[in-house]
């Protein structure tokens, strides 16, 4: 199915999405990725409070290039989500319903996503400067030290992604792959 | 003896940087093409056709096609005849990096110590390797690389007795294990060969070949044909969605090795495998 969405999400909407759906992303987002996720993480082990709100937000895993004189942004693509895995679910306690990278996640992130109805979303890899046409704000809100890693919060207008993990835990990675595979 | 002064070497760096970042080269982009035509899947031909005008848009805008503008990985092959005067060449490349960095809008993903984590701010150092080669000339090829695709790569000491079949099955299972990772379409490149870190070197190398050059010895070319067929029955497929088209090729270069080895080393490489050469 092809659906319009609003950012930030609510679980009925997460609820209502199916892996293979392809969705277009409207309002705003989060730009974070593994720097950022480190601190955010240590605010929270120390009872502190998170640089935004986290509850119905969605994250999305990039550090884009700076924005040549005119631009929004530079090129954005996703970034591998892996390498957040050992930070998902904390954040996904504490509210967030939807991130937005590539690759594979871990087991501990999907049981995660499925207790608490968050979905994972995939944008292109390698299509950064096309993606960063959909951006139409960008604004630098937390630990601007970290450069490209500094937290963002990002305006999207029709901004293209593939329900790849539902909150049921359906895996769009295993069953594309399933269809098309001739060797074990 | 021919002299050339590191102003020279940092104003081609600089352009190398930006160039590699900006164009993808003709090669990559003519399989792109071929692989709407193989693929089966049609969300995969959907993804395929964004890549296309993905690389289209960055060359009319001049912006990078992605945003891992990667850490540059110079190779300097440098004529026994030239004699480089001005300063200190190494300095001169890795300025040659900074400013192209800068001056290309390029991102910064370069931490200082592995451990500590602070960033550059400049995208340096730059991982550097020379050659000594024949002549009064200098060849420089730059080739950013991205860590998405570089995390998924492997190498692995294997035995002789593995022989053909343990090398491609090394190859297959680490393209399997990296799945979505490394944004397919995937490059490979291989090196087979020589010791632990001669053979990593090899497959870098592999990567700035063409894409629609086989190598050379046909044993070799054999390989590369059967692996890269292999891996596109994976199913794995554009952006790792499902489809045909998991690799768009397989450069395998390799070298003597010892009576005890069989190193293979496996460089994964997306579709934005960059490199912009120049010879001054
Ligand atoms: S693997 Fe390649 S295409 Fe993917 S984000 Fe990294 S550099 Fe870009």
């Amino acid at each position: 199915m092809k659906y319009s969405i609003r950012a930030p999400l609510t679980k009925e909407i997460t609820c209502n999405l199916k892996a293979g759906d392809t969705i277009s992303i409207n309002g705003y987002i989060y730009a974070a990725r593994d720097a950022a996720h480190k601190k955010m993480i240590e605010l929270l082990d120390e009872g502190k409070e998170l640089p935004f709100d986290i509850m119905d937000q969605i994250i999305y895993y990039v550090g884009p290039c700076p924005a040549k004189p005119g631009a929004i942004i530079g090129s954005a693509g996703p970034t591998t989500s892996s390498r957040m895995d050992a930070y998902t679910p904390k954040l996904i306690q504490h509210g967030l319903k939807g991130m937005i990278g590539k690759g594979l996640r871990s087991k501990e992130v999907i049981d995660a996503m499925k207790a608490y109805s968050a979905v994972y979303f995939g944008a292109i890899g390698g299509a950064g400067a096309l993606i960063a046409q959909k951006i139409v704000s960008e604004e630098i809100i937390a630990f601007p030290e970290l450069g490209a890693e500094a937290i963002r919060k990002l305006t999207v207008e029709d901004f293209p992604v593939t329900v790849i993990i539902d909150c049921h835990g359906n895996n769009l990675y295993d069953i594309g792959k399933n269809k098309f595979r001739k060797i074990n | 003896m021919r002299t050339i002064h590191i102003d020279q070497i940092v104003k081609t760096i600089e352009q190398l940087c930006i160039d590699a970042n900006y164009y993808i080269n003709d090669d990559i982009m003519e399989e792109l093409n071929k692989a709407l035509k193989t693929e089966q899947s049609q969300i995969g031909v959907d993804i395929i056709q964004n890549l296309i005008k993905n690389a289209l848009m960055a060359k009319e805008r001049k912006i990078a096609i992605c945003q891992d503008t990667g850490m540059a990985v110079v190779f300097m092959d440098v004529g026994q005849d030239v004699h480089i005067v001005g300063g200190n060449l190494i300095d001169s490349i890795n300025e040659g990096v900074r400013k192209g960095y800068e001056n290309g809008y390029l991102r910064k993903s370069v931490v200082g110590d592995p451990i500590e984590r602070v960033n550059t701010k400049d995208n340096t150092p730059a991982v550097i390797h020379f050659n000594i080669i024949e002549g009064d000339r200098i060849k420089i090829s730059v080739a950013p690389k991205g860590f998405g695709s570089e995390n998924m790569s492997s190498i692995k000491m294997l035995k002789p007795s593995d022989g053909i079949e343990g090398i491609k099955k090394f190859i297959i299972d680490t393209i399997d294990i990296a799945g979505p990772n490394p944004c397919p379409p995937i490059i490979v490149g291989v090196g087979i060969g020589g010791t632990m870190e001669k053979a990593a070197i090899l497959a870098k190398k592999a990567l700035l070949r063409p894409i629609n050059k086989r190598n050379d010895l046909n044993h070799i070319k054999e390989i590369e044909n059967d692996v890269l067929k292999k891996i596109n029955m994976l199913g794995i497929g554009p952006s790792g969605l499902g489809g045909r088209i998991t690799a768009l090729a397989v450069n395998i270069e390799v070298f003597s090795t010892h009576i005890a080895g069989l190193p293979v080393a496996v460089n994964i490489s997306c579709h934005a495998t960059r490199h912009a050469d120049a010879t001054i």
